[in-house]
């Protein structure tokens, strides 16, 4: 009873995260009642690029000058009705892709994406070769040792 | 058994080592600007101090620098200045490295102001009043000064920093982006260039 009612409450909320953060949403409201929404994907988009007078912080998360005024231009430029893509195409024209703080899964870039998952692979096939040799040679007596070792 | 572990050890390291050789190399703040090239971004600015103003301390800028029109309005758009060649040159007074470039862009404007280049400050992040006392300081501006509120020229121009100065060759396109200083050799070289470049196309 009580798992199901867990199960609801997340879906719910997962529900609710999808309503919130989907810019299609967003943007179809009436402008009177969208100042929170326009709000909200502005901050979305802000923390998307990147801050070009600091090192490594988004717009979003930058206190600077340049920052503030480039949120503003994302915000009016959202208020006049483009789509958070056009505002980030609008800034990759004018600082190219690196403004961008996620890469473009294309060419190169793929590299970022696909390496870490190659190395979880190759990791974990290595340790699964590993372990099979450790428990070969008799590790069973270690594992046993280990369980009393535990903490309660 | 261990050659073959140092062999996949040298595998593995090599390529980390390229990695943050090539890596470290970069300077984290070069950022590459799409901008040369293509089309300069429009803008249409008001003069810091519109050139009426101007002439009781004898200094150089007046409404032939600049267009007539332009001048009677106050206010400068890049559309009016096709057919010239257009220094545009972002700075504020709470910039060190602007104070060094300044001599060299006052001088070269004077210079070139016959040959068909004009040259515009566009003050960024700042306002008209430390900006006049910078100016004073310096000894003058031979070219005016625009004024951008919210900083939506700069961020138009892709503008990280002072001071970037663009120059933008008579078609409106921007020729070349100089991040940093600019030096009289320069200025002197990248105008005429443009210039060349200009006469052959007419």
């Amino acid at each position: 009873m009580r798992r199901s009612v867990l199960r609801h409450g997340v879906g719910l909320l997962l529900t609710g995260m999808l309503l919130g953060t989907n810019p299609v949403v967003a943007t179809t409201q009436e402008p009177s009642d969208s100042v929170a929404a326009l709000e909200a994907l502005t901050s979305k988009v802000a923390a998307q690029l990147r801050c070009p007078v600091c090192q490594g912080l988004s717009i979003q998360d930058s206190p600077t000058e340049l920052a503030l005024e480039m949120r503003a231009v994302i915000r009016d430029q959202l208020a006049e009705g483009r789509t958070p893509e056009e505002v980030k195409a609008y800034f990759v024209s004018k600082y190219g892709e690196w403004i961008l703080l996620e890469p473009k899964p294309e060419g190169f870039n793929l590299a970022v994406y696909a390496l870490p998952i190659a190395g979880l692979l190759v990791g974990a096939g290595a340790l699964v070769l590993s372990v099979r040799r450790w428990t070969k040679q008799g590790g069973a007596g270690v594992a046993e040792g280990m369980v009393g070792d535990l903490p309660e | 058994m261990n050659w073959k572990r140092s062999v996949i050890a040298v595998a593995v390291i090599v390529p980390v080592i390229v990695l943050f050789w090539y890596g470290l190399s970069l300077d984290p703040r070069t950022i590459p600007s799409p901008l040369p090239g293509q089309p300069a971004p429009e803008f249409t600015l008001k003069l810091m101090d519109p050139p009426e103003g101007v002439g009781e301390r004898g200094e150089v800028y007046t409404a032939t620098a600049i267009g007539a029109d332009a001048a009677s309005a106050g206010t400068v758009s890049l559309a009016e200045l096709r057919g010239k060649v257009v220094v545009l040159n972002f700075w504020a007074s709470w910039c060190l490295a602007c104070r060094d470039e300044h001599t060299a862009l006052s001088e070269v404007a004077t210079l070139y102001r016959d040959r068909g280049v004009v040259f515009y400050g566009v003050l960024y992040n700042d306002t008209p009043e430390p900006a006049r006392r910078w100016i004073e300081e310096m000894g003058g501006q031979s070219y005016p000064t625009l004024l951008d509120p919210g900083s939506r020229t700069a961020i138009d121009y892709g503008l990280y920093g002072v001071p970037e100065t663009f120059f933008i060759d008579p078609e409106g396109k921007v020729a070349y982006k100089h991040i940093g200083p600019v030096t009289r050799a320069l200025l002197m070289q990248k105008l005429d260039e443009i210039l060349a470049a200009g006469g052959e196309g007419t």
